[in-house]
């Protein structure tokens, strides 16, 4: 879950490159023509940067493979998969690695599958690698569509390139035949996944399959050797903020330089508090002034203000694992995040330092959400290719990934807790992933998501952006909504954007 | 000879073009054409006529950077030929003269190796590097300095009004080692009798530096000036790895290849992007040639 874009380009100027030698080399005489030549060849080299190259375009037959492997339907076999049919795997080699899919899934593929033969293939950017197979009609089978280079889901769904996973959804699960595939997920999975298609109709085309619980984290020990409690409501958080800013520790930061979404992820989290989910559901859908709404301006106020009275001016020029380590460091109190967190900061975190989540706390006494309320959604986002050879041997394969050997699998390969609840059942998870996962037990039903960052990029980035302002104290509340809601607008009348609505 | 002159030619000339159809021409040509279209990375790209260009006039961001190539242009070969030039000069010529030849202060070979060490480094390395330098709490190499002489930080990357000079600060820092290097061949170049006249005149440094060296090292400025141009119409990596926020805060130091990573990989906008490659193109193009055509002067023969 790196915030940034990807950093690894450095290209170096022309001008160094096809300079450096030339002066001592060539005699006077000539040496400023070639000069001059060469510096109009670098002029020629240099726009390339803007261009962009790949044969991505260069078209091959649209329609797919027509001609797609089929097999018997049987009790082993709900789907009806060919037997034989190959299946092509394709993993974003990120925070969870490629291990769980080469470990796990694919070898309970294989089992169930053994004349099968799956092709495997690991990368870190997705969309390089696959578009021109998109383009060419021969997409994998199977994608993890995720990391900084993904490919863009409403690009693929006005595509038609996404399977239609309903037929997995209904079909017996692995370990219970007598429940369906979709009975077998925490409630909201298959809804996460679902895109509205061109003729207006809803499908799920997308699993998302690592649970993910979002909220304020802090140090157990710190805390505990304090005698500090989490708190629950707004004037006890502030309160504690008082305390700790006392001790010369900085309550409250998160990091400007590249995750200010974790941070319009806690305003827009307190707002669904104070006026429900449906004030997210509104941003999700773009209705009109869905960001002026009056809880979230209210959301945007109160942490604005703690931005200020608790915040450290220096974070915004700072990455996240900077401020993780500052945490880890005890010099942060506060710091919001997803449960990711732990797993990610495991080798710089000092020994009893017990990462803890607590809930976003009440805002008031009339919010419309009670205080446990939280955010958490499915993350890492899978789709099987429509217009792949072997389509139903993909959703087979999910099958495989959502049975309980599979999610139990990748809990343990990964650490992290899976979109199936009886894969992490009686698993030992480390302080922080307990934590969430008991504050995900106890919301029961008040769980809300938003989706709005998947579906319109810019969006996010103009709330990152916006964000960074309001908390370090160059824009108010009402500048914060008005300019997103500008962006939102602007999306919304823009015809080349597939929308969505949940 | 003159017979198989043309196989000749055509033999040497064909793989050269060849290639460069290929991997130059060819992905120029599909930029063009992808900027008429709404492609956003998969299936068939979508005609849109001059929609995308049009988008760019009203957009902010694209305007903000267009603004930011303006500043670059005049201040990073400004500041960066001045610099070079004081440190050629004196590295060459400002020591005085030594048994009828010119020599440069004491030391100028030291300096002439350190100078360059910037030019060596990659440039995400040096954005990395610059991170540390420019940190805004207390381990950053300048503010860890300030605030143990008790004085408040300085927000470089931060401060929306500083932050695009930090940034340049970098690119000179960076630049000048490559042309104290080119300036220095040109100066070597500068027949010392001329010298030796102006000084029997009575020329001082200063006079020399300005009446003498300049405008024989007129040739070299320009191609300098070009180079440092192009280079302005860059800065990527330096702007994608060390901003914050990636070009900001908020798009205080965005530039347009920025913009269109941005727009291309982030937002999967890839006709958009291209439209804008297309215009970073033009702009680039037309710097070139004004540069080559303004800066066209009588060159001293010597």
């Amino acid at each position: 879950m790196s915030a940034s874009p990807d950093h690894t380009s450095d290209r170096v100027d022309s001008s160094a490159t096809t300079g450096a030698g030339l002066p001592a080399v060539l005699g006077a005489a000539n040496r400023r023509t070639v000069l001059r030549r060469a510096a109009a060849a670098g002029l020629l080299a240099t726009p390339a940067a803007g261009l962009l190259s790949a044969c991505a375009t260069s078209g091959g037959d649209d329609e797919g493979n027509t001609d797609q492997d089929t097999g018997t339907k049987s009790a082993t076999n709900p789907l009806g998969v060919k037997e034989d049919a190959a299946l092509e795997i394709i993993i974003f080699n990120g925070g969870y690695g490629e291990k769980y899919a080469t470990d796990v899934h694919e070898k309970l593929y294989q089992t169930a599958f053994p004349k099968a033969q799956i092709k495997h293939q690991a990368t870190q950017a997705v969309s390089t690698v696959l578009q021109p197979r998109f383009a060419g009609g021969d997409p994998p089978e199977f994608v993890n569509n995720s990391g900084e280079k993904f490919l863009d889901f409403g690009a693929l769904v006005a595509d038609g390139q996404m399977q239609d996973l309903t037929e997995l959804w209904d079909a017996p699960s692995v370990d219970d035949p007598s429940k369906k595939v979709r009975d077998t997920l925490i409630p909201g999975v298959v809804e996460q996944g679902m895109f509205s298609t061109a003729d207006g109709s809803r499908k799920p085309y997308v699993l998302y399959y690592v649970s993910t619980v979002y909220g304020i984290w802090y140090s157990g020990k710190l805390f505990k050797d304090n005698g500090w409690t989490a708190p629950t409501t707004w004037e006890q958080f502030t309160a504690l903020c008082e305390k700790i800013k006392a001790k010369g520790i900085t309550p409250f930061g998160y990091a400007g330089a590249n995750a200010a979404y974790y941070q319009w992820n806690v305003i827009l989290t307190q707002a669904a508090k104070v006026g429900g989910p449906d004030v997210l559901k509104n941003i999700d859908n773009l209705e009109a002034d869905a960001w002026k709404a009056e809880p979230v301006i209210q959301a945007a106020k109160a942490w604005a203000e703690i931005g200020a009275k608790y915040g450290d001016k220096s974070f915004e020029g700072l990455k996240h694992t900077d401020v993780q380590l500052r945490q880890n460091q005890n010099k942060l109190a506060f710091y919001p995040s997803g449960d990711w967190l732990e797993n990610e900061q495991k080798k710089d975190t000092p020994a009893g330092f017990e990462y803890q989540l607590m809930a976003v706390p009440s805002l008031t006494a009339s919010d419309k959400l009670p205080a446990g309320a939280i955010r958490a959604a499915g993350g890492e986002g899978y789709f099987v290719s429509a217009k792949s050879k072997n389509p139903r041997g993909g959703m087979e394969y999910m099958r495989q990934m959502l049975s309980k050997a599979g999610a139990r699998g990748f809990t343990e390969t990964v650490g992290a807790a899976t979109v199936v609840p009886a894969g992490s059942e009686g698993y030992q998870f480390p302080p922080g992933v307990a934590s969430s996962q008991a504050a995900l037990k106890a919301a029961g039903a008040n769980v809300f998501n938003m989706m709005f960052d998947n579906w319109y990029k810019e969006l996010d980035t103009e709330a990152r952006t916006a964000t960074n302002e309001l908390m370090f104290g160059r824009a108010s509340a009402e500048q914060w909504a008005e300019r997103i809601q500008k962006r939102a607008d602007a999306i919304k009348s823009d015809s080349s954007v597939a929308k969505f609505k949940r | 000879m003159r017979q198989g002159k043309y196989p000749f030619v055509i033999g040497f000339l064909a793989l050269p073009v060849l290639l460069y159809s290929v991997f130059v021409i060819a992905p120029y040509a599909q930029a063009f054409q992808l900027a008429m279209t709404s492609w956003r990375g998969v299936g068939t790209p979508k005609w849109v006529g001059f929609d995308n260009f049009r988008r760019l006039f009203e957009d902010e961001a694209f305007w903000k950077a267009v603004q930011h190539h303006g500043i670059l242009l005049l201040a990073l070969p400004l500041i960066t030929i001045a610099i070079a030039l004081y440190f050629a000069f004196m590295l060459n010529v400002g020591g005085g003269s030594r048994g009828g030849e010119r020599v440069g202060v004491r030391g100028s070979g030291f300096y002439r190796v350190v100078f360059f060490f910037p030019q060596v480094l990659a440039v995400a390395i040096i954005a990395v590097l610059f991170q540390m330098v420019y940190r805004p709490n207390e381990s950053g190499l300048i503010n860890g300095v300030l605030m143990k002489l008790g004085l408040d930080p300085v927000f470089f990357l931060i401060r929306p009004n500083l932050a695009l000079w930090s940034i340049i600060g970098v690119l000179v820092w960076q630049a000048v080692g490559f042309y104290v290097v080119l300036f220095s061949a040109g100066m070597a170049s500068i027949p010392t009798e001329i010298y030796e006249a102006a000084e029997m005149d009575g020329a001082s440094r200063v006079v020399l530096f300005f009446r003498v060296t300049l405008p024989l090292l007129w040739d070299t400025l320009q191609v300098a000036w070009v180079y440092l141009g192009i280079a302005a119409f860059d800065c990527f990596a330096i702007v994608a790895v060390l901003s914050v926020d990636s070009g900001g805060p908020d798009g205080a130091t965005t530039v347009l290849a920025v913009e269109i990573y941005r727009n291309a990989f982030v937002y999967s906008r890839y006709g958009y992007a291209s439209a804008m490659g297309v215009a970073l193109f033009f702009l680039t193009i037309t710097f070139a040639a004004l540069t080559l055509r303004v800066s066209k002067r009588e060159s001293v023969e010597y």
